[in-house]
């Protein structure tokens, strides 16, 4: 695998093969020294243009776990702000001959266009409403651990799936592994022609029992004055999962960061079904993962001296 | 009626053409026969039996077994003059024309500033006859700098030589500012050209909305944003006596909205594009925004309802809405990018190859609707009929080539068929007459 773009590009043994190395760096968590040495003298180039704290401190770490050098950029006070391209950010940042560039765009397909401008190994972290793929991955893996196989079992993701690039990642990665899904939402965000996804679709939670695992994701709050749903009281009172609603024998997902009282209520976060903290935990072995199969073994670092190099290096050999 | 000719353009003396044994097809002449198309003082003075008249001071043109069309008329191009001249200007955009086997075209108004002063109009007309391969026309705002909101001066433009109005790149969104343009259309004449959008519909829509936005996570535009204008406006067309052309019809609900009009006898017109046609929303789920327009390619069951409204005549005729832009404009995330594509040098190859070739359209049906959009505008309809301006065109319908593989002659390379396998060449372009295009390998061809 060259770039991880999409989950909709993943097929079940690409995930599966995934989630066997995150579970293999999960071992490597539990040591005293953290640290391995699989990418030493390889860049890896964090690109955010969306402010984010779990998907870059997480992608940060998974780096320094794996011994890569980390260059962060953030668009508050990047030469983005003042009107470079994409493009030539992309381009100024490649001089450098990073091994990957994890990408975080405010706008669908942005992680496949900067593929055309560089020769490093694009991941996206999150391109406009369009895909989310490691947080997909991270979700599967921590379903995986809790409930083994996932064939079978039936996911419902509930709240506002328009505009949830999470949603639609999950629904192709939880598809590839044969769950079952139904989306959930206010008809206003439920985007038309979803079902194509492989999806069921559902506009009250009358039937969430059915569900094993409830997936909640964030209402935001700029959706009211849009139109979308009429006010966060009427939002709540139909689609917030409480402990009326949900059972102690479901599970409970949300990618965060949560609105407390909106989406879910207080006592079902810090409750025994969720997994919230699992699947930021989960976060950093998946993301290690993902570097992996992307970057090991895969070339040299650019400039450094083949083992078997013959020829003498131009500017002698080190000291 | 007038004359293409009549349009502005870099005219020339010419002595006259035969274009040898072609296969000469032109529904409105009834014919499809091998022929010698003779062209005199810019008109088509026989189709001759093979053969059977001496060139004398005429050019003789070889073309065994090419097809001899009458030159297309596009009513809907964007020439970007003013404002926009690195994307496209006159001399680029109407050489594209003339490559594309158009006799004329007629160019929008949505420049930067707009064109909303007689002063303008004419500075466009007489940069024309210095710069364009094809009589080229241009159409005028209906409302001052496009804002949808006060009326131009109708009267004082159409004198100036706007050859109609258009807001087009917007609808004009108030009913009671249009209406009163279809009011005012009786003092100033010209046929008013609609985009048909509903703004508040189509809200940040980037693309037709249906499985592949909710897939790919854009925002759509759904179709009864162009259908419900569609019926609005041919409501108050009917009921003010207005005579209007709706751009680019896009949806199915859009082709049912026009033939219900039809029926009922509004005085309404309607056109297509090559690439509405061709392509469906499909191509977006790539993200790739060479498939970024306004409106935006639709569904499978859509295209097939514009092929069936091309069919009955409930859409008049095709136009390009060739509208280039950029590199920079286009090399951008798709919601970020410029909404449309360039057309003019791809129209009748992508619609040869993708409906006629496989036997969707027949070839009559395409050269009818290809030359029909002079039409609305007040002009004659191409025609190789003897006595008729000698607008043609000559085409290897057996040469296959790489769309944009040799470059454009247009200044900008936002086709939505770029490396695509493309049958049909347009090889020699006659306008009035005067050779406006030769392709180069076949003007090598002529000269040995």
């Amino acid at each position: 695998m060259r770039h991880l773009l999409a989950v909709e590009h993943l097929d079940r043994s690409d995930i599966e093969r995934i989630m066997d190395r995150a579970e293999s760096f999960a071992e490597v968590g539990r040591r005293d020294i953290k640290k391995v040495p699989t990418l030493r003298g390889r860049t890896v180039v964090n690109l955010f243009f969306e402010s984010s704290t779990r998907t870059s401190s997480s992608f940060e770490l998974a780096a320094k776990r794996l011994s890569a050098d980390l260059v962060s950029v953030k668009s508050a006070g990047s030469s983005v702000d003042k009107g470079e391209s994409l493009k030539d950010t992309v381009a100024t940042l490649s001089a450098y001959h990073p091994a990957a560039i994890v990408i975080r765009s405010p706008y669908a397909g942005a992680a496949e266009l900067i593929t055309r401008w560089t020769d490093a190994s694009v991941i996206n972290a999150g391109d406009g409403k369009h895909e989310h793929p490691s947080q997909a991955l991270l979700d599967v893996y921590t379903l995986r651990q809790r409930l083994g196989g996932l064939e079978g079992r039936r996911i419902w993701i509930v709240g506002d799936v328009m505009h949830s690039r999470v949603a639609r990642s999950n629904i192709l990665a939880f598809r590839a592994m044969g769950v079952e899904v139904t989306v959930c939402g206010p008809p206003t965000l439920i985007p038309r022609g979803i079902e194509s996804l492989g999806c069921e679709v559902a506009y009250t939670l009358d039937e969430l029992g059915e569900a094993d695992v409830v997936y909640a994701l964030r209402m935001q709050n700029e959706r009211m004055g849009e139109s979308f749903v009429p006010s966060i009281r009427e939002y709540a009172e139909h689609y917030q999962i409480d402990s009326r609603r949900l059972s102690p024998r479901q599970l409970l997902m949300h990618p965060g960061p949560v609105n407390r009282g909106v989406e879910l209520s207080a006592e079902v976060i810090d409750s025994p079904s969720s997994l919230i903290s699992e699947q930021v935990e989960s976060g950093l072995v998946v993301r290690m993962a993902i570097l992996y199969e992307l970057l090991a073994g895969v070339g040299r670092p650019r400039g450094a001296p083949s083992p078997d190099a013959s020829e003498p290096s131009p500017i002698g050999q080190p000291a | 009626m007038s004359r293409v000719s009549s349009l502005s353009w870099r005219r020339a003396e010419s002595p006259g053409l035969i274009l040898r044994g072609a296969r000469t097809v032109d529904p409105r002449a009834g014919i499809d026969e091998v022929r010698d198309v003779v062209i005199r003082d810019g008109e088509i003075a026989e189709l001759a039996e093979p053969g059977s008249v001496e060139a004398g001071e005429l050019e003789s043109v070889e073309a065994n077994g090419l097809l001899a069309l009458p030159a297309f008329f596009d009513p809907h191009v964007h020439l970007r003059t003013p404002g926009h001249e690195h994307k496209e200007d006159i001399e680029t955009g109407s050489r594209a024309a003339a490559a594309g086997g158009y006799c004329g075209v007629l160019a929008m108004p949505n420049t930067a500033p707009p064109i909303d002063t007689a002063e303008a109009v004419q500075a466009l007309g007489q940069r024309a006859e210095r710069e364009a391969s094809v009589p080229t026309g241009f159409l005028a705002a209906i409302t001052r700098a496009i804002a949808g909101e006060e009326l131009t001066e109708m009267a004082e433009l159409g004198a100036a030589g706007a050859v109609g109005f258009s807001d087009d790149g917007w609808p004009v969104p108030s009913a009671h500012v249009l209406r009163r343009a279809m009011q005012y259309q009786k003092l100033a004449g010209g046929v008013l050209a609609l985009h048909e959008e509903d703004p508040d519909m189509s809200g940040d829509g980037v693309m037709h909305e249906g499985e592949v936005s909710a897939a790919v996570g854009l925002a759509g535009i759904p179709p009864v944003s162009e259908s419900t204008m569609i019926a609005r406006d041919a409501a108050m067309a009917a009921y003010e006596d207005a005579r209007i052309h709706i751009l680019h019809l896009s949806a199915r609900a859009s082709v049912e909205a026009v033939e219900l009009s039809k029926g009922a006898g509004v005085k309404l017109t309607a056109e297509v594009t090559p690439h509405h046609l061709t392509l469906t929303d499909e191509e977006v789920r790539s993200l790739d925004s060479r498939f970024k327009m306004n409106p935006p390619l639709r569904s499978e069951d859509d295209r097939q309802a514009l092929i069936e409204g091309l069919r009955s005549g409930t859409i008049d005729c095709i136009a390009t809405d060739h509208a280039p832009h950029a590199t920079e404009d286009k090399e951008v995330p798709f919601e970020q990018a410029a909404m449309g594509v360039t057309g003019l040098e791809t129209a009748f190859p992508a619609l040869f190859t993708e409906l006629v070739l496989p036997g969707v359209i027949e070839l009559e049906l395409l050269v009818e609707r290809m030359t029909a959009g002079a039409e609305p505008f007040g002009f004659d309809v191409p025609t190789l009929a003897p006595g008729s301006e000698a607008n043609a065109v000559l085409i290897d319908p057996e040469a296959e080539w790489e769309a944009g593989a040799e470059g454009w002659e247009s200044r900008s390379e936002n086709s939505c068929f770029t490396g695509r396998k493309l049958r049909g060449r347009v090889l020699m372009t006659v306008v009035a007459g005067q050779v406006a295009y030769r392709q180069r390998s076949f003007a090598m061809g002529v000269a040995a």
